[in-house]
């Protein structure tokens, strides 16, 4: 197309647009995604010009891998089906995911219960604290459990934990126990991104000092390197920084800088690049800003092939591959009118699909206020099933490629991330930045630009600032509780266990686990999946790395 | 008297989102309000020890997954050192069932998520004010 036409022909309608301006102004003054980008009304070739096809789409797994990073994409196989299920205790987390996996959902979401996160048993809280947000699991039989009759060599399982991988030592250790070698396990280490704890605002999990947790970091990722090679002992998160505030642009940056940071301090342990990098994965959060969304997602894989291959020497192109998990963005979700949050998590799940996720959790309607119960959880997975086999938006290939705006808002978004990027390299890198504050503070101000903005109402939030109902006309929720007799069972599970363990046995891998943690040379959870074995649990093996490497803080500044 | 008003906000129990405390922290602070904010993971006697240390008029609990059910606690142990006049406000999300509970216990006002921020600063800025003149 001759680009002096197409000028003329934009001239045209510009003064078309302006003259209908004059009789109706705009919707809005100005037209912003969250990230800050401004959006034109819209978007031609001329957007495009000198756009350089194979330089910056290419084709479906070759670089820079913006299109997506297999050949067939959801051609041959639709993203994973990973939902949040289950609270309470193991034997209702099992009887809950067996329901799921008869439903459709084809990959395991373990999320253990905030007591686990913070490091302790369930007989050393309050026990109306137990089970309420997730899974207990403390010991090697509470994982049996959870998993009777599961085959963890046939299906993936992400593990949510932030270390020290106690929970995986146990899924590993299961695994063993039935006969199942280790290089046949699938799954991911969710959570083993300790920085998005520090820095997300989402001050989630149990907490060593930094320094502990890196130990903890590169001893669990060289363990899974070397003897379970499908599993991803790394999941860098961009989920915690947008749920706590960040922009899309932002998160994407932070999580990419985390990455960054990640690889060199593993090349630093002395691992080879491409030892590691194709197992590395990544967990973002996709808001109902759809575009914006789909940009991210793109412009992520471009940039991350870029920064494998430029800055870290990458040769294996499965180093490049940007492979990422997707939960719908519960900061989106409202109290008022749940039901809207089934629309809302469709059009998130929709961004994350168009966008190449390989594996996808769509919250549940009442997941704004609680852990889903067992309905409220299979609308969600019935709106996965919905998109993939009534849409047709899985049968094509990147199918949103090539659109003007579309193309235009991926340049923006990396080039925006990219500035932060070389922010934070200033700093020093994301550390650093983190330590500084700097993070924290950049999450603090977008958390409380948006409730202004929400607050003023010049962020339309429907049925909270408009559409308003009355508390009458209100869907009444179902609220799931865990039930105090289950939670009491799991209880005295844990205490006979206690009596009936070989203490000699346990003693004595508790004292390996301390001499491992004093010599560099050797691996720590090697030996946290042996203590699992002889019968510790999961709050005595905190209680040593505690110990051994002091105790975190949660960084509050950036308020 | 026209001292500012002090609020110590915190998150007790095990969970530790704080997007919502900290967006609050940050209003209250823009009205005026001393804010004291302790982080995540408190106990009842960690944050009774800060208030009354920090002589505060006001505790805002926020809570996400249930840590609200320690605030039953909390309001028994203020009385116990004598901290009654203390305002105790629960801000997250809490079941309705709950909210009765904790209203029974003593806790002022409930504050569900899409509430305003100048909602959450007129209410303590009121129910100070009414405090202090019943004072004096």
């Amino acid at each position: 197309m001759d680009n002096e036409k197409l000028r003329t022909a934009e001239k045209k309608w510009r003064q078309e647009y302006l003259k209908t301006l004059q009789k109706l102004p705009g919707r809005r003054e100005e037209f912003k995604n969250a990230s800050g980008i401004t959006l034109k009304p819209l978007y031609t070739p001329l957007d495009l010009e000198g756009f350089d096809y194979l330089e910056k789409l290419g084709y479906p797994c070759e670089f820079p891998y913006t299109r997506g990073i297999y050949p067939g994409m959801y051609r041959t196989r639709t993203w994973s089906k990973r939902m949040l299920v289950g609270y309470e205790g193991p034997e209702h987390y099992n009887r809950r995911q067996r329901e799921m996996l008869a439903r459709g959902q084809t990959a395991i979401n373990f999320l253990p219960c905030n007591t686990f996160f913070r490091g302790y048993d369930v007989d050393q809280v309050e026990k109306e604290l137990v089970g309420t947000c997730g899974t207990p699991v403390n010991i090697l039989e509470d994982m049996a459990i959870a998993f009777e009759g599961i085959p963890l060599e046939e299906i993936s399982v992400s593990f949510n934990d932030s270390g020290p991988f106690t929970g995986v030592a146990m899924l590993f250790a299961l695994a063993r126990e039935r006969g199942v070698p280790l290089d046949r396990l699938k799954g991911t280490t969710s959570q083993s991104d300790f920085i998005s704890h520090f820095s997300g605002g989402c001050n989630m999990y149990f907490r060593l000092s930094l320094e502990g947790h890196l130990r903890m970091f590169v001893d669990h990722v060289k363990f899974c390197t070397q003897k379970v090679p499908s599993w991803h002992p790394v999941s860098i998160i961009g989920q915690h920084f947008q749920d706590s505030g960040a922009t899309p642009v932002q998160s994407l940056a932070f999580t990419l800088a985390s990455g960054i940071f990640y690889v060199d301090q593993l090349i630093r342990s002395g691992l080879n690049v491409d030892s590691f990098a194709p197992r590395l994965s990544f967990f973002f959060a996709a808001s109902v800003s759809l575009f914006e969304e789909v940009a991210k997602f793109r412009a992520g894989r471009r940039m991350w092939a870029k920064i494998m291959r430029d800055r870290f020497g990458a040769k294996d192109h499965r180093s490049m591959q940007f492979r990422f998990h997707v939960q719908s963005q519960g900061s989106d979700l409202t109290r008022q009118q749940p039901l809207n949050n089934i629309t809302r998590v469709c059009i998130q799940a929709l961004s994350a699909i168009l966008g190449g996720a390989q594996s996808i959790h769509t919250d549940a309607y009442d997941e704004a206020y609680q852990t889903p119960t067992e309905e409220t959880a299979r609308i969600a997975l019935m709106t996965q099933n919905i998109i993939e086999e009534e849409s047709g938006v899985a049968d094509v290939i990147d199918p949103l490629g090539g659109s003007y705006y579309l193309e235009k808002l991926t340049d923006e978004t990396e080039e925006l991330a990219w500035q932060y990027i070389e922010k934070i390299d200033q700093m020093g890198g994301m550390l650093e930045s983190v330590k500084k504050g700097y993070v924290q503070r950049e999450i603090g101000i977008a958390a409380y630009e948006h409730q202004k903005a929400v607050d003023s109402g010049r962020k339309v939030v429907v049925g909270v600032n408009k559409y308003q109902i009355s508390e009458e006309q209100e869907f009444k929720l179902k609220w799931g509780k865990p039930d105090p007799e289950e939670v009491e069972r799991h209880v005295q599970r844990i205490r006979s266990h206690r009596r009936n363990r070989d203490q000699a046995g346990v003693k004595a891998a508790l004292k390996a686990f301390r001499e491992a943690a004093l010599d560099k040379e050797r691996n720590l959870f090697e030996a946290t999946l042996e203590a699992v074995e002889k019968g510790a649990t999961h709050g005595e093996i905190v209680g040593e790395m505690r110990e051994m490497f002091g105790y975190g803080l949660p960084l509050t500044e950036g308020i | 008297m026209n001292f500012r008003i002090r609020v110590l906000l915190a998150k007790i129990g095990m969970d530790g989102h704080d997007r919502g405390a900290r967006v609050v922290a940050g209003a209250l602070r823009e009205a005026g309000m001393e804010v004291i904010y302790t982080g995540p993971w408190q106990t009842v006697d960690q944050v009774t020890k800060a208030a009354l240390q920090e002589d505060v008029d006001v505790i805002g609990i926020s809570s996400l997954s249930y840590d609200h059910v320690l605030v039953p606690g909390l309001i028994e142990n203020l009385r116990r050192h004598g901290a009654d006049d203390i305002l105790v406000i629960v801000g997250g999300i809490i079941p309705d069932d709950d909210v009765r509970m904790l209203e029974e216990a003593g806790v002022a006002r409930v504050f569900h998520p899409g509430t305003k921020m100048s909602e959450i600063v007129e209410f303590i800025s009121r129910a100070v004010s009414d405090r202090r003149k019943k004072a004096i």
